[in-house]
């Protein structure tokens, strides 16, 4: 019930602020002033408001003991109350009072949420928290000239403002057919759906589909979508003018059931400055729940890759020499160079070496390195006049289905999950997989001879593939292990499954979503992965727990894809609410939320650098992310269909994506980010002017034979290698 | 147009009377028509969440195709029992059926032989997965294998040969369709701008590589060449090769210039190697022939109306190359005319106008017929029955006045025959029965009284055929046909058609064998569905019967496949294959999917009718006669 008398108190309060509505607007700004200059009071504030939250609902299931933990822990006074405390902490902050409020009643309700995913029986209580708010009557013929009123006012506005202004019309018109389903006036909901849905932003048309199905008052409950609209604010993104004129329109207007819309259900962000453009404001958008806060995106993310460890090459002399008669010796010497130096030099920006404690590396790992760098000296420079080649492995007969495709980084195997539930694993060299044998076998073995490792593998089980049971589902996510000995594995059957690729056989099965798992992804040092499903949740694993090490919860809907940066300090994850969040491996943090995409998420890739994240959706197209500044720097246009598939050359020059399209594009990465102007002002507002230069960039198109492009992947000599079932 | 989508997605909810069907399907016999409505929005307001979430299980499947599967799964995350036994990869296995005013779906829940079963032999094991890697892409240029698509798709040709303006300005259009999507200059997804691709295509690509150069040569050789196992690789590789865009305008041009030459020194032989490589080009799904029509046309016509084709035309079979032709033109009538190019009406005045002049050689005349008469039955209604008279008597001139020459005879005789074998078929798809020898003289001269027994032959052999036709239920599972090219080029005896190209579907099975025993020779009310249409299927005439028939005597069933390439067969044409498949008559529902699965333009009588009339004139099917 604590949490019930929260989100009251919380209602209550923001009435309060409502009846001076000005002097929020002001606070707002300050607080957020306050947050560009240093970042810490605004987020050690929000900080607590989640501590409280969390001991809100541990008192509220009676666990005392996990309560005394945490406040002593945390280094609370023992009899604060947690209102009280969301109180001082609200005025002590002056007019971030109701942001912070607000944060704080969001994060309850969130927590309540997800604890109703466990106990169902308290469903109803919590159902009635988020809905509460809808409980105020309006005159419901009323809101059809409400809202053709406000669209009358902001068609009228100056263009500038026009554009930012033109933001409010979703939210608005979903919180208002909300509230009219709400309040049971389902033929004034008809009226209005039909007579505004067409106005909205044709990249919502999937949530509106969803709104649109739902026209009862008890469809409301256990609808997802709704629950995400009624659980955070959308977020728009407004200059003060902008914001100015519409409050006094408003005012003028006396239309006080749209500004207690916009009061309870959207945060809006001001900036000072020039209002954005509708291409600014469109190349952000269309996320489920508005854009990111400014805020949202200003942690510091060490996004510079850990020091490479230093490892004797003995071999390495000999090979060169050998090279060198091939009659190439120019390449050689320069990056051998470049090399060197970029293991001796610390990057600034990179996380300091034991911030994630990473697995030691073996004698295995250690040879795997140096064949990686003999590999390396014989990469090809790829560049617009030097595309890869690319060789097309087709999965024929795959009737059940392949949803799964991946290579390990040596390119020496393929594994392929099925619709079926099977997991396939090839070898695409013509050395076959073999098992060890078995343990009675083993005991008569030499252990003493050199060649042990050979001569603990059977021939007899010597083969080109190998099929792995195990799963009740489609397996919708694989991955391998970065040194070959496992494979990871996710169903739809909720679990993850990590296999041996010794034995062949599953060594654990990673319980913990419950609902379907729609990737996982191993840590490029090994050990760690991060899996992420149906849940909403995206989880860190390591291989020796059964429970996961970290929840990374925050995103409105399903984590589609998952994506480990590659120092191993960052994950990154997609999801069908169409934004992707980047997570702190070290406390769980978000601190990156891009939004901009207009279709759920399918395929993530961090450039080799670290600093730069590809991501692409359903919508056919793929956006460029710079991680340390949080800003989108580029947009590639030319795919048809869901990209599945993304992926950074070896050196970074390049970027290969693939689609349900049938095709490969490649896109000339270097100079997207090349053209990229980072002047401190985008920097700090956040706006970006995005080119439209899709056409300059793209580099090839490769069309498939009937052949959907799910898997793409560099090999360590630059050869493209992408993969797909053929359908005929 | 998005706007008014969405409005209809809106209010779209399952009539109330499906849930009083469903109600009375599991026992509840009077439902208020309050709940009615009640339960149709809670149940359609379901439907909806769940056909969402089984969206989410396709994207991720990698599919474009939401399947069962999909719908299972999102019943899962409800915690709701998966509907078991809809497996099915394929298609949906719901009937429609309509009674006594209402409208339903259902699913048909068969009785099922268990010995049937039992004694069906095992399907083959599907093949395993395995894993097949090509070059997509060779630093940066997409090599022309199997493998990988044709270099130009068909649709890209198309766009190219008939609006060229079109193919310069990819950008320019695609910023068009973005402004007119969203008004933003983000859209949220770019279908339609596959013309970007084009942009990236090299322009003037009409340098062949070395590989195609030498495949060129080989191709022509082999085509032109002596060896005929050589030959009908050759054939077969421009029918079915998807890389031959390049080698096009040469391809063109070598059929061109080669009967040109040909013709002049009257070698039959190479003229019909040549028409053969038009057919295959035509065949062959990747190309797009209508840039390389001026040049292939006159060649094709060439062959159709030339005065002399072989050097001793009383002996050499021309007749048949004339015939071939005549099919190829009209084919590609058929694929090409447009209401630009006006093909097919500039085609039919050059024949037509050959046709009428009395000087006209009988080798021309016999080209102009069936030049015209492969165009189809309204063509030879409107154009060859009038003059029916005409032409009976200037035969009759030849046949029973003073012999002129052998070589006029023979001519005449052709002619002769080629009129009765197309007019037949027509005439008695419009003559009403019964058939009267002296009507016929007097509407149709000196060729009504064959005319007569020709058509009588025809109506008693459809009538013959249409009663063997036996129940049992047929599936094709592959159905790409596979080519099968006859090799009877010269050695054809006259009157058949002898480059003829026979279409058989690869793999037939049989679902439900029922092997109809002869004491049950006609089982009543069978039911016909065309299975299979092709596009512009605008007018009757084109259309082609084939019927699956089995042998009714033995247990194991037999598949027949009609087409049209039996011996002595008159009317058939290489363009559009009907299979006819008989329904169990205890259907009873598919009456209504009949009609709407037919082509418009044919109800059910007619078809029997063109079965009937199509069986008479084949004596080679009338092998089964069931009795």
């Amino acid at each position: 019930m604590a949490a019930v008398q929260g989100g009251l108190a919380d209602t209550n309060e923001e009435k309060d602020i409502k009846t001076e509505p000005s002097s929020d607007g002001f606070g707002n700004n300050n607080a957020n002033d306050g947050r560009v200059l240093s970042t810490s009071p605004g987020s050690s504030a929000s900080d607590q408001q989640t501590l409280l939250a969390v001991l809100q609902f541990l008192r509220k299931n009676k666990l005392t003991e996990s309560v005394e933990i945490l406040r002593r822990e945390a280094g609370l006074p023992e009899d604060s109350p947690e209102l009280k405390g969301s109180d001082s902490s609200g005025a002590g902050s002056g007019g971030a009072a109701g942001s912070g409020d607000k944060e704080g009643g969001d994060a309850s309700s969130l927590l309540s949420r997800t604890s109703s995913v466990t106990a169902a029986g308290e469903d109803q209580p919590d159902v009635n928290v988020v809905l509460s708010a809808y409980n105020q009557q309006g005159d419901p013929p009323l809101y059809q000239v409400y809202y053709s009123g406000l669209k009358k006012f902001i068609e009228s506005v100056l263009d500038c403002h026009r554009a930012e202004l033109s933001q409010l019309f979703y939210p608005l018109f979903v919180h208002m057919y909300l509230e009219l389903v709400y309040n049971n006036h389902e033929s004034e909901a008809k009226a209005f759906f039909e007579k505004f849905s067409g106005d909205q932003e044709c990249y919502y048309e999937d949530d509106l589909r969803v709104l649109s199905s739902l026209s009862k008052r008890e469809h409301m409950r256990g609808n997802e979508t709704l629950m995400d609209f009624r659980t955070s604010k959308f977020v728009l993104r407004i200059s003060r003018d902008s914001y100015q004129l519409l409050k006094r329109h408003l005012q003028e207007r006396q239309n006080n059931q749209i500004w207690n819309i916009i009061q309870e259900h959207l945060y809006i962000d001001i900036f000072d400055g020039m209002p954005r453009s509708k291409g600014q404001i469109d190349a952000m958008s269309g996320s489920l729940a508005g854009e990111g806060k400014r805020e949202a995106n200003k942690a510091k993310v060490y996004y510079g890759l850990l020091k490479e460890p230093e490892i004797e090459l003995p071999l390495d002399d000999e090979d060169e020499e050998a090279e060198n008669e091939e009659g190439k010796p120019k390449k050689k010497k320069p990056k051998k160079d470049s090399m060197g130096s970029k293991s001796k030099k610390q990057d600034p920006n990179a996380p300091s070496q034991t911030r994630i404690p990473l697995p030691e590396l073996k004698d295995s790992d250690k040879l795997d390195k140096i064949m990686y760098m003999k590999e390396a000296t014989k990469r090809i420079r790829l560049g617009p006049d030097n595309l890869p080649s690319i060789c097309f492995y087709s999965f024929l007969n795959a009737y059940q289905g392949l949803t799964a495709v991946d290579f390990t980084d040596d390119s020496s195997l393929i594994a392929g999950g099925f619709a079926d539930s099977t997991v396939r694993v090839w070898s695409v060299t013509p050395k076959k997989l073999r098992k060890v044998k078995s343990a009675a076998d083993l005991n008569l073995i030499d252990k003493e001879s050199d060649d042990v490792l050979e001569r603990i593998m059977d021939e007899k089980t010597a083969s080109e593939s190998k099929i792995l049971y195990g799963h009740s589902g489609p397996v919708y996510g694989i991955s391998f292990s970065p040194d070959r000995n496992y494979l990871l594995s996710s169903s739809e059957d909720g679990t993850v499954r990590l296999w041996s690729l010794q034995t062949f056989t599953c060594l654990v099965g990673y319980k913990g979503h419950n609902y379907p798992v729609w990737d996982t992804h191993f840590s490029p040092h090994g050990y760690y992965f991060v899996s992420g499903g149906h849940d909403r949740v995206a989880r860190l694993w390591a291989t020796d727990h059964y429970q996961p090490l970290r929840m990374f919860s925050g995103h409105l809907a399903d984590v589609t894809c998952t994506r480990f940066h590659p120092n191993s300090n960052y994950v990154a994850t997609g999801s069908s609410d169409r934004t992707i969040r980047l997570w702190d491996v070290l406390n769980g943090n978000c601190v990156r939320i891009f939004t901009g995409h207009k279709g759920p998420i399918h395929a993530l890739a961090f450039s080799p650098n670290g600093k730069f994240l590809a991501s692409g959706a359903t919508d056919g197209r793929v956006l460029l992310w710079d991680i340390g500044h949080g800003l989108m720097i580029g947009e590639l246009k030319g795919h048809t269909d869901t990209i599945y598939s993304l992926r950074f050359s070896r050196d970074g020059e390049i970027l290969a994506s693939g689609s349900m399209d049938n095709t490969v594009r490649l896109w000339d990465a270097m100079k997207a980010f090349d053209d990229l102007e980072t002047d401190d002002f985008t920097a700090a507002t956040g706006h970006v002017h995005l080119q439209d230069n899709s056409q300059e960039l793209l580099l090839g198109t490769y069309m498939s034979k009937s052949t959907p492009v799910i898997h793409l992947h560099f090999t360590r000599r630059n050869l493209l290698l992408a993969t797909g079932a053929y359908n005929p | 147009m998005a706007e008014e989508r969405r409005q209809k997605q809106c209010s779209v909810s399952l009539p109330t009377e499906s849930m009083k069907a469903m109600a009375e399907s599991v026992g509840v016999g009077q439902l208020q028509e309050e709940s009615c409505a009640a339960l149709s929005e809670e149940v359609s307001y379901r439907i909806k969440e769940i056909a969402q979430d089984a969206l989410k299980f396709m994207r991720h499947g990698k599919r474009r195709k939401l399947t069962t599967n999909d719908i299972d799964n999102a019943l899962k995350l409800k915690n709701v029992e998966p509907l078991y036994g809809f497996q099915s990869q394929e298609f949906i296995p719901f009937r429609f059926a309509s009674g006594g005013g209402r409208e339903l779906y259902f699913y048909e829940e068969k009785e099922v032989d268990l010995s049937d079963i039992i004694n069906t032999p095992l399907p083959r094991v599907p093949l395993d997965v395995s894993l097949k890697a090509h070059w997509l892409s060779i630093e940066g240029v997409q090599p022309s294998i199997p493998e990988n698509p044709p270099p130009a798709p068909k649709e890209q040709q198309k766009v190219e040969s008939t609006e060229p303006l079109k193919v310069v300005k990819p950008g320019q259009e695609e910023e068009g369709t973005i402004q007119g999507k969203s008004q933003g200059a983000t859209p949220a997804d770019g279908k339609g701008k596959d013309k970007g691709l084009i942009r990236l295509k090299p322009r003037s690509t009409h340098e062949l590589s070395v590989e195609q150069q030498l495949y060129y040569k080989e191709i022509t050789e082999a085509c032109v060449g002596s060896c005929e196992a050589k030959r009908a690789e050759a054939l077969q590789s421009i029918a079915t090769d998807p890389g031959l865009y390049q080698m096009l305008p040469r391809f063109s041009t070598f059929i061109s210039e080669g009967v040109r030459v040909n013709v002049v020194q009257n070698n039959l032989a190479l003229l019909i190697y040549l028409m053969r490589m038009v057919k295959a080009l035509m065949d062959n799904p990747t190309l797009y022939l209508e840039k390389y029509l001026h040049e292939l046309i006159p060649a094709v016509v060439t062959c159709i109306v030339s005065k002399q084709l072989c050097l001793r035309p009383d002996v050499d079979n021309h007749w048949a190359l004339r015939d071939f032709a005549a099919r190829l033109m009209a084919q590609s009538c058929k694929t090409f005319s447009t209401t630009t190019n006006n093909i097919q009406s500039r085609i039919t005045k050059t024949f037509t106008k050959s046709w009428l002049d009395d000087k006209t050689q009988w080798t021309t005349r016999y080209g102009c017929i069936a030049g015209l008469a492969e165009l189809g039955p309204d063509v030879i209604k409107t154009l060859i029955l009038p003059r029916l008279t005409v032409e009976g008597a200037r035969i009759k001139a030849v046949m029973e006045g003073p012999v002129v020459s052998n070589i006029d005879k023979i001519g005449a005789d052709h002619v002769q025959s080629l009129l009765l074998k197309h007019c037949a078929s027509v005439i008695a798809k419009i003559r009403p029965q019964p058939d009267n020898m002296e009507q016929y003289r007097t509407d149709y001269g000196y060729l009504g009284p064959m005319l007569c027994s020709h058509v009588m032959k025809a109506r008693t052999q459809a009538a013959l055929q249409a009663q063997q036709v036996n129940r049992t239920t047929l599936t094709i599972t592959q159905p790409r046909p596979t080519l099968t090219v006859s090799q009877s080029g010269l050695s054809g005896s006259a009157g058949s058609r002898t480059p003829s190209i026979i279409k058989v579907p690869s793999s037939l099975t049989l679902m439900t064998p029922r092997p109809g025993t002869p004491s049950q020779p006609s089982p009543p009310a069978t039911k016909y569905i065309v299975m299979a249409t092709s596009a512009g299927a605008s007018s009757t005439q084109q259309y082609e019967f084939t019927s699956v028939s089995f042998a009714t005597s033995t247990l194991q069933p037999l598949v027949k496949l009609e087409s049209g390439s039996g011996p002595g067969l008159t009317s058939s044409r290489p363009m559009q294959k009907y299979i006819v498949v008989s329904l169990p008559s205890s259907a009873s529902s598919s009456l209504e999917t009949k009609s709407s699965v037919l082509p418009t333009s044919i109800s059910t009588t007619p078809l029997e009718a063109a079965m009937k009339l199509d069986r008479s004139e084949s004596p080679g099917a009338s092998t089964q006669s069931p009795h």
